[in-house]
């Protein structure tokens, strides 16, 4: 199939239509609404589900049904909303079915605006519903990879009976670049053994819950799932480096904020710097193999969000203090440029660099003043 | 001379659609019979093995190991909802919420609208029993003024809690709910009314005609702190007074229907 | 190699679609692009814009704080974008009504009366192409036939007999020449 100039929304939409989703479920949000608007024309013209539910609570415990049948079946929103899902994420979690979510995050905290954010961050990956769970949570930075990553999260929800989310934001959302669909898969209508489908012949009644009364059996269900995301991480990660085979320094940076620091390293080796970057693409599990090997050939790490520093508690746990870390954010829906990136990068490469600290507190330092 | 064998008559059979296993439900509490209700009319239509259960939050929170049919269970309030999902990609099964009056009528009571609004396919079946037992007997939408729960320690007091709420009336109002009807099991003559209402609900989603809900006046001695015959006395002089019984919405299709 | 370039005017002025024709003509040149509208909670009548990127490699941020070029259909336009550009940038001025003058002279401005040529021509809705047709003319980032090919490739069939039209717009905004940087 030939290139197409696509919005990030409608891409995420189509892409889940053509991986065999048979049913979404969604609440209008901005900047999330294309693809539900996409999926209102498109899911009943062939044939599959489309509800437009009475809240986010609405819409994803209708995904929780549709899952529990064992069938494709997606949702969206964005950070208000994703808020008010993760209840059925918990029940889902603690059920053992497969969905997938996508978040096209925006400012906040509360209300915020409308404006592109990561600050969903640790609500998606560091779980937001209650109890011991952790969601696969894939990073696309383009309109091509949401293309590619949701097709993908589909496959990993079966594989894994697993909440996937694609963890995306207003940029990556409203954006169009030339990207690739993937031909319609078929739909499969076969019912896993685990999935309760009213059809009773020759088999037992099957039901599905996520209640365990009894303590030892809850633990048991948790120790599964502990044990399966175990596997997930030995098996999922996936991240994209850029420019670092000589690379003295690298930026680590996810989504839109992984964008603008491509713009900077490549300003900086223009320039002679001796960066690369390094661009988780699950950020759950999180590649934290790749960064206690660079915590150890490295000289410093410069770590870019559009939030406070959520993932650099991450990077920060898989480094162990071996390395001096800088973080530079902009928050409340205020996108990353590239020149702000450039100025960190200067200030990393020419030092001086310590481990000690945190660079959360250097960082907000920096900007007093400018803010 | 007669065989023994020949005297004997069945009376009673255990309902093929209700496990063979003992519920937790408290004594003279009518989920049981409820519960007998719903898996004889399923008995009788046949509809055992396309059926698919959405429990809720609450007493009936293990309907799913009384029933033997496929069920899934719903976090609390979200049955209505959950049943939507299940419903829309398998249209053909046969797809039942079982609640109770907390769970629909309080913290449910945004999926039950838009779900009755929706003219959902699906048939709801709301035990009302004026509050929430699960939990010890707190104050529900349900309430009746005046009524001592443990959060309502010396009554409900409108001035600071509200006034109950009827749920079959407000949902009635909704154009696309086709039947909604308002039953109790307080004594013999009624548990047979609610039998049939609980059919026609069945045949109106058999059908294809859209939201069905029958609301079942129940009892909860333990709770309410009475013996059983207190408790269906109450339930009659009490409740009934509040809750009329009836038919609040029955489209023409439904009508016409013929059992 | 990557140019940047601000679109930028009143909602209804064909701001994003102007923005979109070009990144399909940087698409079907087999370019990087990326096209990114501000969005905002107002529907209609507020200030509109949208950024492309056309690069030979992938392209990072889709925002950039000084683009290379800007057509700026209104004044608030200019107001926001003179300041930003890229020295020996391009800024594409809707003269038709944007009174002032450009102060910065180390850019190269074309002031072109795109109101009054798409009036001519058809009517206003063509204000897009002739200040399209005028930057592509002072930016060697896509030939004018690119954007042509685009518009028909592109432009829904019943809208293709406004083609010809189109095509004149674009035209004659590209003979509009800026006076080199001093």
């Amino acid at each position: 199939m030939a290139r197409e100039l696509l919005k990030g929304n409608e891409a995420v939409a189509e892409a889940a239509i053509r991986a065999g989703a048979v049913a979404y479920f969604g609440y209008p949000i901005t900047p999330q609404t294309e693809l539900l608007e996409h999926m209102s024309k498109r899911m009943p013209e062939l044939g599959r589900a489309f509800v437009q539910a009475e809240s986010e609570l609405g819409a994803v415990n209708m995904v929780y049904g549709a899952a529990c049948t064992g069938r494709r079946v997606i949702t969206s929103s964005s950070s208000p909303g994703s808020s008010l899902m993760m209840e059925g994420f918990s029940y889902m979690a603690g059920t053992e079915v497969p969905a997938v979510f996508v978040d096209v995050m925006r400012g906040g905290p509360g209300l915020g605006n409308i404006q592109p954010s990561q600050a969903d961050y640790n609500q998606i990956v560091h779980g937001g519903g209650h109890g011991d769970y952790t969601p696969i949570v894939l990073a696309p930075a383009s309109v091509q990879e949401s293309i590619d990553l949701t097709v993908l999260a589909f496959d990993l929800a079966e594989k894994y009976r697993s909440l996937v989310v694609i963890l995306t934001d207003g940029s990556i959302g409203q954006m169009m670049e030339p990207a690739e669909l993937p031909p319609m898969a078929p739909i499969n209508n076969e019912t896993p053994e685990w999935a309760v489908d009213g059809n009773m012949v020759g088999r037992e009644r099957r039901f599905l819950s996520s209640i365990y009364l009894d303590p030892p059996a809850e633990e048991v269900t948790n120790f599964r799932l502990q044990r399966r995301w175990q596997e997930i991480c030995a098996n999922e990660v996936r991240y994209k480096e850029y420019y670092m085979d000589d690379a003295e320094y690298a930026v680590v940076g996810f989504g839109s904020a992984a964008r603008a620091a491509l713009s900077a390293v490549r300003a900086a080796r223009a320039e002679g710097i001796k960066i690369g970057l390094l661009r988780p693409i699950t950020v759950a599990p999180f590649p934290t193999k790749v960064l206690d090997d660079l915590s150890r050939r490295m000289k410093g790490l410069l770590v870019v969000e559009m939030n406070s520093g959520q993932m650099l508690e991450d990077v920060r746990l898989a480094t162990s203090g071996r390395i001096p870390i800088e973080f530079y954010g902009r928050m409340g829906g205020v996108m990353l440029l590239p020149d702000e990136v450039l100025a960190e990068i200067h200030a990393l490469a020419t030092g001086p660099l310590t481990t000690e600290g945190h660079p959360r507190d250097r960082w907000l330092a920096r900007m007093a003043g400018k803010n | 001379m007669a065989t023994t064998n020949e005297l004997e008559q069945v009376v009673y059979s255990h309902p093929k659609a209700l496990a063979d296993v003992s519920t937790h439900y408290c004594p003279g509490c009518t989920h049981g019979v409820a519960h007998r209700l719903i898996a004889e009319v399923i008995d009788e239509m046949g509809i055992q093995e396309r059926m698919v259960g959405v429990a809720s939050v609450g007493c009936s929170v293990f309907a799913y190991n009384y029933f033997d049919f496929d069920w899934v269970q719903a976090p609390h309030g979200r049955a209505p909802a959950m049943a939507t999902g299940v419903k829309r990609v398998l249209p053909d099964r046969m797809v039942m919420t079982y609640q109770g009056d907390g769970d629909m009528a309080s913290i449910g009571m945004g999926e039950i609208v838009h779900a009755a609004a929706r003219g959902e396919n699906i048939t709801v079946f709301f035990l009302n029993n004026t509050n929430y037992g699960m939990t010890g007997g707190q104050m529900a939408p349900t309430t009746l003024p005046g009524q001592k729960t443990t959060t309502s320690v010396s009554g409900r007091d409108v001035e600071t809690q509200g006034f109950p709420l009827r749920a079959s009336e407000l949902l009635a109002t909704l154009d696309g709910a086709s039947y909604v009807v308002r039953r109790s099991l307080h004594d013999p003559k009624n548990i047979r009314l609610a039998k049939k209402a609980i059919r026609t609900a069945f045949e109106t989603q058999a059908r294809g005609l859209g939201f069905s809900m029958v609301e079942l006046l129940s009892t909860c001695p333990t709770n309410w702190g009475m013996t059983v015959p207190q408790a269906t006395q109450w339930l009659e002089e009490k409740m009934i007074a509040f809750y009329p019984l009836g038919d609040f919405k029955v489209t023409q299709a439904v009508s016409e229907i013929r059992i | 190699m990557q140019t940047e370039i601000i679109v930028a005017g009143f909602g209804g002025q064909g701001v994003l679609f102007a923005g979109q024709l070009l990144s399909y003509a940087a698409m079907d040149e087999g370019k990087e692009v990326t096209w990114i509208p501000s969005y905002g909670p107002e529907m209609r009548g507020g200030t509109a814009n949208c950024t492309v990127i056309i690069s030979d490699e992938e392209i990072g941020s889709p925002i950039v704080r000084n683009p290379m070029a800007a057509i700026a259909m209104n004044l608030p336009s200019l107001d926001k974008y003179e300041s930003l550009l890229k020295p020996g940038g391009v800024m594409v001025v809707n003269s038709s009504i944007i009174e002032r003058e450009v102060t910065r002279t180390d850019i190269k401005v074309v002031r072109v009366p795109g109101n009054d040529i798409a009036e001519r021509i058809a009517d206003k809705r063509m204000t897009n192409m002739v200040l399209l047709g005028a930057l592509l003319a002072n930016l060697p980032v896509l030939p004018i036939e690119a954007v042509e090919k685009a518009l028909k490739d592109h432009l829904p069939e019943r809208h293709h007999r406004l083609l010809p039209s189109n095509y004149q717009a674009l035209r004659e905004g590209a003979s509009y020449i800026a006076q080199p940087v001093a």
